[in-house]
């Protein structure tokens, strides 16, 4: 975007003189911030947006920018809360780079982003200017300042009297404005104007008709101003999917998941970021005859779904890192007792407290070989928004199957992220079937492993024959406690015998990009995205990168060691920490390799390096992008 | 050969069960420890309650309390310390139609459970559950528990403990939704099993806090009640217990209670000697959790897909949207 700008009248434009007519300039995308104070409603503005864009045909990925704190101080560099929405011609697949155009309620959360780094240079800003003349001097004083310093940094800001427009139709503009802005946006991005009528109906479809009404002459008034004030105007061509597709979010889409699991029972405690795919559960979950027990802690929680999963109900307990830790105990148990399970961690920065908003990729290991003892579990780690659905009816089959506790891994930035994909039709096989309460034939035992794969059929409650009591103590086949060597072996044996069991089943994840070359990343989770678009990024440059993405952690399917011996250099790109080699006393003998990388090392023993980072946001690809054309120009992964 | 369903129901009621219908292996308590009465007394409420044995379960969490699962022929939970309660309530939340059974400690329950203990009352699910409250750590080796009397010397107390013992009635009774408080004491085994059996047939959470000996690191805590047996009050009422004429004839202390009367029940729950025996609360009006919880609506696979795909209409973009309909209510195959 170079189009020519309008003369500019002080420091920042002053957008009341009526704009010539306009051409639309044509982008193949572009990256929309709206930065407000917390509670103003900026992220439902771009969620919004996101949601027209999508309707429209647009690929989306929307990142939400979310404080710690639920009122943090307003007009503060820390309390920025908004959101992202990166729109493409194409299929998005993470939140990119640098933003292009901010919309900002006030110039200290502006300000917030500017520091960290995360508008593009000369980024467009519309910032609200009804600080220019409020009331209190130093406020008038601190807007004038970042103004200047914007200005002078090389920024197109605009200043937007957005309360002032909002005002001729609602007394209180501070609680309607991003609707105005969502209209501004929809004139500036040419997109319908129709969809995001219908898009405040679907946000207040609760609601009485005036509050519809009054917000829908907003979003008019906002795509009207900007209309009439501004001299540009977008448009990215969009393509509508020939299949249909639904917008929501990875929570939302575990709770789906849930949903289309066939899955009745899901025991949780509120933990942030976890706890917004238990609130649409319970919201929706008991239309179709689930529920949704909110347990006195997590450890109840997690107990309550094994109750329910022993009595034949496979259930679900939905968890972010802390509460992930109090369970495991209970994982334990179930792992022991071979009881169904699926855990799914909404991962975020930890240990303790941590950032409790942001994300982090920091509990695979704990996922992996979390518990007391050998504690083998299934994990998976979903990768897009579509993954986070598909994953909880895999993890619910597996889990029945098996016999054993499947761990799902999300994190703080699928979470809240939304992107359209296809919409799943459903299918009756995805439902657990009914409980067996038919008779257990005479002399079956109620651990009777298969030698082979471990697997031995569960005796439910209610199963004349079936009686026995469950233990987690080790224990033989009749389930009775054993202290014997033999016993306690031939336990182990078999419950870890499962996973290998499972593992033949798994398929070798295929290669991004060029099946051989001079770099594998390999990556897991959320950075799906962003890692392909830096491959990508990188070949086009002519480097000779691919990318492997593992969705199953534990067990990892075979071929894995192969496709790496086909290049010349492996490393993992992780959110999460490593020790620094230019940390002057880490050498390779001390050094901590991200999770992924580790378990990598051991499992094939490749010398597969690393690079992570862990600063509570998305990795940008440009971010993969320097790191991997530095870890080339050092000759770096090399085995 | 078909019957007739008033057949089937005949031959049901004429199934007669015997003890060893519940009765799995030989108990590996020590020689004259409480919970081998408590065993007894809960073999005695099956086979009379002709509780069928795949439909009863028992779940336990962590201590000598907690083995009692393993000599029931029924299904068992022996699961983590603890943890019973929430194990349990997963177990009715799934299948209303077991019978529940919990057994639990006092340091099961009251110390390191005792958050899910509290939680439990309110729930108010339909179980019954013992509380084996022997006031020390046998399966660890003699740890003071919540419930030691103050000065109690163990291996963790050697000069003697400081606290003054926690008593689970008058925290039971202090639990919103109450709805069924009682107390046993194993030398009084006719009387725990008539208490057992109201709590059975009491709809709640029934919590039946049985006092009983540690003859391996507590031997000498009862003998005073043991020799004198005016040191036990029995709370009798025509909505309470109805004594038989061997029990009034040993134990003469008796009490008329009312066991609607929650303010005497919780005057009652603090006395320590003599040591209350009966019904000390009853209050069948509770609502059971599962009750409220559960969806009135049959789970079909058809009515999951149709929540199913009216949750996927409200989020769908169709491709033939034409910017006109609405994705809303439309249908889909």
């Amino acid at each position: 975007m170079n189009e020519v700008l309008a003369p500019v009248t002080g420091v920042g434009r002053k957008a009341s003189q009526p704009a010539p007519a306009k051409e639309a300039v044509t982008l193949t995308e572009h990256i929309v911030e709206v930065i407000s104070d917390s509670g103003e409603g900026a992220q439902r503005c771009g969620q919004s947006l996101g949601a027209i864009a999508a309707r429209m045909g647009n690929g989306i990925w929307t990142t939400e920018i979310i404080p710690a704190e639920i009122q943090p101080p307003a007009r503060s560099v820390a309390g920025a809360s908004g959101i992202r929405i990166r729109m493409g011609s194409r299929r998005v697949t993470n939140g990119g780079d640098e933003t292009d155009l901010v919309v900002a309620f006030n110039e200290q959360v502006l300000l917030g982003r500017v520091q960290a780094g995360e508008l593009k240079h000369g980024a467009t800003i519309l910032l609200e200017s009804m600080w220019r003349e409020h009331r209190d001097p130093k406020i008038v004083a601190s807007y004038a300042e970042v103004l200047k310093a914007l200005h002078d940094d090389g920024y197109r800001v605009i200043e937007a009297p957005l309360e002032q427009e909002c005002r001729k139709l609602v007394s209180d503009p501070h609680r309607g404005k991003n609707m105005f802005v969502l209209g501004m946006l929809c004139n500036i991005y040419s997109l319908e104007l129709k969809l995001g009528r219908e898009q405040v109906e679907r946000i207040f479809g609760k609601k009485d008709e005036i509050v519809i009404r009054t917000n829908q002459q907003l979003l008019e008034a906002g795509w009207q101003w900007a209309e009439e004030n501004l001299d540009f105007k977008y448009r990215i061509p969009a393509k509508r999917s020939a299949e249909p597709q639904i917008v929501v979010n990875g929570n939302t889409a575990i709770a789906l998941g849930i949903l289309a699991s066939g899955m009745e029972i899901c025991a949780m405690y509120p933990i942030t970021p976890a706890t917004s795919a238990s609130h649409y559960l319970s919201d929706v979950f008991e239309r179709v005859g689930g529920i949704v027990h909110q347990a006195e802690d997590e450890i109840a929680a997690c107990a309550f779904a094994v109750g329910a999963s022993y009595a034949g109900k496979c259930a679900v307990t939905i968890t972010s890192g802390p509460g992930f830790s109090l369970k495991q105990e209970v994982i334990g148990l179930a792992v022991m007792a071979e009881i169904p399970l699926v855990v799914v961690n909404v991962q975020r920065g930890g240990p303790s407290t941590g950032q409790p908003t942001k994300m982090e990729q920091g509990d695979m290991l704990a996922a992996c070989f979390g518990s007391h003892g050998d504690a083998p579990k299934v994990v998976i780690a979903a990768s897009s928004i579509e993954d986070c659905f598909y994953s909880i009816i895999t993890a619910r089959k597996l889990a029945e199957t098996f016999n054993m506790v499947v761990v799902v891994l999300s994190d703080a930035s699928l979470a809240t992220a939304q992107q359209p994909f296809p919409r799943p039709s459903f299918s009756e096989d995805w439902l657990a079937p009914p409980v067996d309460q038919s008779p257990v034939p005479e002399g079956a035992k109620p651990y009777d492993w298969d030698p082979v794969t471990g697997l031995t059929r569960r005796f439910v409650p209610g199963q004349p024959g079936g009686m026995h009591t469950l233990t987690g103590l080790a224990h033989d086949r009749l389930s009775h406690v054993a202290y014997d060597p033999a016993s306690n072996e031939e336990g182990l044996r078999y419950r870890s015998l499962k996973l290998a069991a499972l593992q033949r089943t798994l398929k070798t994840p295929p290669v991004f990009g060029e099946p051989e070359g001079d770099m594998l990343v390999v990556g897991w989770g959320s950075t799906k995205g962003a890692i392909e678009e830096a491959v990508e990024r990188l070949s086009a440059e002519g480097l000779k990168v691919s990318s492997l993405h593992l969705q199953f952690i534990q067990p990892m399917p075979s071929g894995v060691k192969e496709i790496m011996g086909r290049f010349k250099g492996v490393m993992t790109v992780e959110s999460n920490w490593s020790d620094r080699l230019e940390d002057e006393i880490i050498d390779e003998s001390n050094r901590r390799y991200a999770a992924l990388a580790m378990i990598l090392r051991a499992r094939t023993l490749v010398d597969v390096d690393c690079w992570s980072e862990a600063r509570g946001e998305p990795i940008k690809p440009r971010a993969i992008c320097d790191a991997v054309r530095e870890r080339l120009k050092l000759g770096g992964g090399q085995r | 050969m078909t019957l007739p369903a008033t057949q089937c129901l005949l031959r049901l009621h004429q199934e007669q069960p015997s003890l060893e219908d519940y009765q799995d292996g030989v108990s590996r308590w020590c020689k004259g420890c409480g919970d081998n009465a408590i065993l007894a007394a809960v073999q005695r409420l099956c086979r009379d309650e002709a509780l069928r044995p795949e439909k009863t379960v028992f779940v336990s969490g962590i201590g000598c309390s907690s083995r009692l699962p393993h000599y029931m022929k029924t299904y068992g939970f022996h699961g983590i310390h603890g943890r019973a309660f929430p194990v349990a309530e997963g177990i009715k939340m799934a299948r209303p139609d077991l019978h529940v059974f919990v057994s639990t400690g006092d340091g099961d329950c009251c110390s390191i459970g005792a958050a899910h203990w509290i939680h439990a009352i309110r729930y108010n699910m339909n179980m019954t559950v013992m509380l084996h409250d022997n006031h020390i750590y046998g399966l660890t080796k003699n740890q003071v528990s919540p419930t030691s009397p103050i000065g109690l010397k163990s291996s963790t107390t050697p000069r003697g403990s400081e606290l003054e013992a926690l008593n689970p009635l008058s925290v039971t009774l202090g639990v919103q939704n109450v709805s069924f408080v009682a107390q046993a004491v194993d030398w009084v085994p006719e009387v725990m099993y008539d208490i057992m059996s109201a709590a059975f047939r009491h709809r709640g959470f029934s919590f039946v806090r049985i006092i009983q000996r540690c003859p391996e690191f507590l031997p000498e805590m009862f003998e005073p009640w043991l020799h004198d047996p005016q040191k036990t009050l029995l709370l009798t009422h025509q909505d309470g217990l109805q004594l038989s004429a061997g029990v009034t004839q040993t134990y003469k202390n008796q009490q008329q209670h009312d066991p609607s009367n929650i303010d005497r029940a919780r005057e009652i729950a603090s006395l320590e000697d003599p040591i209350p025996v009966g019904i000390l609360y009853r209050n069948p009006e509770v609502p059971c959790y599962e009750d409220l919880r559960h969806p009135a609506r049959m789970r079909t696979p058809d009515f999951i897909r149709a929540g199913f795909e009216m949750e996927l209409d409200k989020v769908t973009v169709w491709p033939d949207e034409d910017l006109q309909t609405q994705g809303a209510g439309r249908a889909t195959g």
